[in-house]
């Protein structure tokens, strides 16, 4: 049985649920897990009950990375550390936006664990709200589109190249639709000496407004579209990426959506999806993904 | 001056009594006056004469947040901080007492912003009042030090488990040059038992640490921190007593008092001014006057029982206040004097005065013109709650 329990409390067709489960099938039993605030701690650990089949510890919205770090250091003081990895699963928003800070501190101290981001691109335990992760023109319950609006009109913050710029010896992006993949990389962050990020694309059926049936096809079509790049940083040099035979047009992805409907109402060619599928073709030039 | 004391800064006796109780992962941010306790320890650990994992964490939120995590995995932990920096800690203080994390840190009194001010008062501490933490207050340089092994040993207790901070006022005491006797470390071992706890973060045990807890089981977590402050209530008074076996001093256990028993008047205070207050004391009981000191050591828990009783003899009651809250323009122990007697027979006046705020000096003579003030309500005069010390240029 996976050490993430069957019986919690995640929506059918969780993205988040299926990240968590993947990546302590890649860890085993060895390992520590510090959660923020967020849906995956909320529906994992309803008291009296947890879904952990590890050791877990939730504290608060913006400081995993800093109890992480101060897991590490108490497991060297005491003399535990052995083996044991140390690993904080957080979302978006506690990664991108509330917990920025801390997870800066720990990665200049340069803990031996590894920060995990559970990227759904908002915040969904409190209701769909915009976070720094919501990709250009979604529309969320704080970024609606309207009279004025096409949805959030930022672009997504690019959160592996700030872990990167630490110095950061292991740095990759993975997606729930490649698990075999996606495990791969959470093992070898985890088994690389030193602070260590993998940043998970996880599909919200809730948020994004989908079928629960279509989580992993959607987050396949991220990474067949380009917009969400498959690749792996070491000390700060992109040493692999996955390629993509025969890209697929963002429309795609987008029309699978409820949170893009908005711009598919728009009579001639839209300007909003050109700028989204340039977004894309960045990313192929800059990933070499064909 | 006994032979085994050395003349060094309230900061260095408090790091070397930090330094006897073996922490096993010390997290620090600077912030003045708290910057000395933990250069010093920086000190100690950059000679290889400690034996743990210090942090230097990017703010106080991450320095409170490390202990968290340090702690639940099972070590002894510690920081110290101040002013700005507590009221960074604030969401975490409530969670590290929520979790049960028996964490302590010593809390340098300082006055909060805005006006910035560096200075002297206990607006930082009081106003961490509701966040679940032990607090102590400590009167000199040797009792703030002291404090450090009898927090350990109270917040680790069984029973407690509760985060505790040993309060110290800014600069007067952390600044000061003092004959102190460090703490010994074979005493020290001696008093303290080694930190372990039963429920730590565990490979070979898994456990669930925070968990969410909906309106049928929350109550009852709180109720249960309640409850360990009242555990706490009693050992505090029983490990002062420990603590005097073994290194001959003792400060009071919930309470102290100086000449209080025949005391008409009897002031109430917390910290550094309790030595002010002594001073006058006597210089007005020569004089005559039947006055005398009912020292609060323990704000939290609140020794509402042993209040009661050292007042039962007071025709006036005063209360000292390093604090307000605006819009009630009253001091905390002010209230909570008042809100003790209050529902008993004893319908003693209780007169609150605000003073030293932002570090402003307490001389004698503000105590006696304090005093004199309060002793209108025996005119029949009703007095409120009032600053002692404003300036009528200003103010």
């Amino acid at each position: 049985m996976s050490l993430l329990k069957p019986g919690h409390r995640g929506c059918a067709g969780c993205g988040d649920a299926l990240a968590g489960k993947f990546v302590l099938d890649a860890l085993g039993e060895d390992v520590i897990v510090v959660s923020p605030t967020g849906c995956l701690e909320v529906f994992t650990t309803p008291y009296p009950e947890s879904a952990w089949g590890v050791p877990w510890i939730h504290s608060l919205f913006e400081n995993a990375a800093a109890v992480a770090s101060g897991v590490e250091a108490a497991l060297k003081s005491l003399g535990r550390k052995d083996n044991t990895k140390i690993v904080a699963i957080g979302g978006d928003g506690a990664t991108l936006d509330i917990g920025l800070q801390a997870i800066s501190g720990a990665f200049e101290r340069g803990h031996d664990f590894t920060y995990i981001c559970v990227d759904n691109e908002a915040y969904m335990n409190t209701g769909i709200q915009r976070s720094g992760a919501t990709p250009l023109y979604a529309s969320t319950t704080t970024s609606p589109p309207g009279k004025i609006s096409y949805g959030n009109p930022l672009y997504k913050k690019n959160m592996p190249a700030i872990i990167a710029a630490h110095g950061s010896p292991y740095v990759a992006t993975a997606s729930i639709g490649y698990a075999p993949d996606l495990k791969k990389k959470v093992k070898k962050a985890a088994e690389i000496k030193g602070p260590t990020y993998v940043h998970v694309h996880a599909p919200c059926c809730t948020g994004w407004k989908f079928d629960s049936s279509k989580t992993i096809e959607v987050g396949k079509l991220a990474v067949e579209t380009a917009l969400w790049p498959l690749y792996e940083m070491e000390n700060g040099e992109i040493t692999a990426a996955r390629k993509i035979k025969n890209r697929k047009p963002v429309e795609e992805y987008l029309k699978m959506q409820g949170r893009f409907k908005h711009l598919f109402t728009m009579a001639g060619e839209n300007p909003h999806i050109k700028k989204i599928q340039e977004i894309a073709d960045r990313n192929v030039k800059q990933f070499g993904l064909e | 001056m006994r032979k085994n004391m050395v003349v060094v800064e309230g900061s260095y006796a408090v790091a070397h009594a930090v330094k006897v109780c073996k922490p096993n992962v010390i997290s620090a941010y600077p912030i003045t006056p708290q910057t000395h306790i933990v250069e010093d320890l920086a000190q100690f650990h950059a000679d290889g004469d400690m034996n743990c994992e210090y942090m230097n964490v990017e703010s106080e939120f991450s320095a409170i947040s490390a202990l968290i995590g340090a702690s639940a995995a099972g070590a002894r932990t510690y920081s110290s901080t101040t002013s700005q920096g507590l009221a960074l800690m604030h969401e975490a203080l409530f969670n590290s007492s929520g979790m049960r994390l028996p964490i302590v840190m010593t809390v340098v009194n300082r006055a909060l912003s805005a006006p910035i001010n560096i200075w002297n008062d206990q607006q930082d501490s009081i106003s961490q009042r509701d966040t679940g933490w032990i607090q102590l207050y400590a009167e000199d340089v040797q009792e703030s030090a002291d404090m450090t092994p009898q927090l350990y040993k109270l917040a680790e207790d069984e029973d407690v488990l509760l985060p505790a901070m040993s309060c110290m006022d800014g600069f007067i005491l952390s600044h000061v040059y003092e004959p102190v006797i460090l703490l010994e470390q074979s005493l020290t071992d001696e008093f303290l038992p080694t930190y372990d706890p039963e429920f730590v973060l565990d490979t070979k045990n898994p456990m669930s640490f925070g968990a969410f807890a909906d309106p049928s089981t929350y109550t009852e977590f709180r109720y249960k921190q309640e409850k360990a402050m009242g555990v706490a209530l009693e050992k505090i008074e029983e490990i002062a007593n420990e603590f005097k076996e073994i290194y001959g001093r003792y400060y009071g256990g919930l309470i102290d008092d100086y000449v209080l028993d025949d005391a008409e008047i009897v002031i109430m205070a917390m910290g550094s001014v309790i030595g002010t207050i002594k001073d006058t004391i006597d210089e007005l009981r020569s004089d005559g006057e039947s006055v005398g000191l009912l020292k609060v050591r323990s704000f939290r828990p609140f020794p509402k029982e042993a209040i009661r009783k050292a007042l039962k003899n007071a025709k006036i009651v005063i209360t000292l206040d390093k604090n307000i809250s605006v819009g009630k323009n009253e001091g905390a122990l002010c209230t909570e004097v008042k809100a003790c007697l209050h529902n008993t027979d004893n319908r003693v006046p209780v007169i609150g005065f605000m003073l030293g705020h932002g570090g402003r000096d307490i001389p004698l003579k503000m105590i006696k013109k304090i005093i004199n003030k309060a002793k209108l309500v025996e005119k029949g005069i009703f007095v409120e709650s009032e600053y002692a010390d404003l300036r009528e240029d200003l103010a």
